[in-house]
């Protein structure tokens, strides 16, 4: 039970992190200051609830590992800077490079659209530390939603080119998106032992919502006509695609070279 | 030196009006509503102090200044056995800033929060909030963006005195 809790936890807690890190690239970059602001502050909202998250996975880290084999105490900085790319447990979706703004705009879409449903079904959890984190966080998912739903559609339904950018995003990002539902073995468990949310059954309600703000945009349905379309996994069992590296040598470098540094 | 025996939980109370919101300094942590409970317990004749508070926002870069600034102030009048503790759930929301806070916060010239919540839903291109201008308490004003100087306020301009101003959003 304690090891799928804590596995589970992660997995919430790197999808967070390495989202937060992806859109803090865009600092100083952005198209034009506010939406600058506003995509930087996204990262912030996702790096206060993977700190919820890694807090809560330290602790229960230790209380299972440190009794049975000493090894050092972790911490929610150990966590995240500390760990080697295969132990991350993060979706393959939130690690993609940002490459133009559409790229952004519909990694994050479809990462909130899939976050929402899942916080919403997670503050009903058995574990009450799992659930009030979620009935936190769900406040600033349902603002991230919000704002990425309205910039997909003035994406789609702008102009040429902007149009153009989008489509291709969708083509870049689509085999990532099936791996959000198809859950890792800790997931089953957990749902098994009523902390962990069903991601089979919010596939749903993420297709409907996407068919409705892609109809919005003018766009025909990513859904229909993508039967085919091979879908990528591993992420969440810590096989990566060769983006994590690059992302944890940079988040990580500081604490490597300098270990326990603070400022 | 604060003697030990005999303290309430009313001292600690009104030694946290004390603490400021680091970003909005005119607002103290009660303004704030970010205060859940004080709790006073005696063990080995000594009485521990936890305070227990809830964030703001998860990212709230503020939550480690006023966690230390509790400590300090809760330390500077002689206690020594303090716990601050995190809750989050019930999550924060502006309906527990109190009405001294709001007022506090327009007079300082950031337009407080609505009363009525209007932001927390998934709903798209929202029409702006009607918010009155600090200055001259007009509601003829517009939103220039959704965030400002900080994640909790959006900037806004009055169309009848010019003036901008910051917001601070409902959540
Ligand atoms: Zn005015």
């Amino acid at each position: 039970m304690n090891e799928t809790l804590y596995n589970y936890t992660l997995h919430l807690a790197d999808n967070a992190l390495i989202l937060a890190q992806r859109n803090s690239e865009w600092c100083g970059h952005g198209p034009v200051l506010e939406q600058d602001i506003a995509i930087t502050n996204i990262s912030l909202d996702l790096i206060g609830q993977a700190r919820s998250l890694y807090q809560y996975a330290a602790e229960l880290s230790n209380n299972i590992f440190s009794s049975t084999t000493g090894a050092r105490t972790a911490t929610e900085d150990t966590l995240a800077y500390l760990r080697e790319g295969r132990a991350y447990k993060n979706c393959l979706l939130v690690e993609q490079p940002n490459g133009d703004w559409a790229q952004t705009i519909l990694r994050q879409f479809f990462f909130s659209t899939c976050q929402f449903f899942l916080y919403q079904r997670l503050q009903r959890s058995a574990d009450s530390t799992l659930a009030a984190i979620a009935e936190k966080s769900l406040k600033e998912v349902t603002y991230h939603v919000r704002w990425s739903s309205e910039w997909v559609i003035r994406l789609g339904d702008g102009t040429e080119e902007s149009r153009n950018r989008l489509l291709n995003a969708l083509d870049d990002l689509w085999p990532f998106t099936g791996e959000m539902f198809t859950p890792a073995g800790y997931e089953t468990d957990a749902v098994n032992l009523g902390f962990g949310v069903d991601v089979k059954a919010i596939k749903p309600l993420w297709e409907q919502r996407v068919n409705e703000i892609f109809a919005e945009a003018t766009l025909s349905s990513p859904i229909t006509g993508s039967e085919g379309v091979w879908m990528q996994s591993g992420g969440k069992e810590g096989v990566h695609t060769e983006q994590l590296g690059f992302i944890l040598a940079e988040m990580q470098s500081m604490q490597r070279t300098f270990p326990g540094c603070e400022w | 030196m604060h003697s030990t025996d005999n303290i309430s939980t009313q001292n600690i109370w009104s030694i946290l009006e004390t603490v400021c919101d680091p970003e909005v300094p005119v607002l103290s942590v009660i303004d704030l509503g970010i205060i859940r409970d004080v709790k006073i317990t005696r063990a080995n004749d000594e009485d521990q102090i936890e305070v227990v508070i809830t964030p703001t926002y998860s990212g709230c870069p503020a939550m480690d200044v006023i966690r230390m600034s509790i400590r300090m102030v809760l330390l500077e009048h002689g206690y020594k056995n303090i716990k601050i503790s995190t809750i989050l759930s019930p999550a924060w929301t502006t309906d527990w800033m109190t009405q001294a806070g709001k007022e506090k916060l327009k007079a300082y010239g950031i337009a407080p929060p609505n009363p009525k919540q209007q932001v927390c839903n998934t709903q798209l291109f929202a029409e702006d909030e009607a918010v009155q201008c600090p200055h001259c308490n007009s509601y003829n004003t517009r939103r220039i963006s959704e965030f400002g100087s900080t994640a909790c306020k959006s900037l806004f301009q009055c169309n009848d005195c010019l003036e901008p101003f910051d917001y601070f959003k409902c959540y």
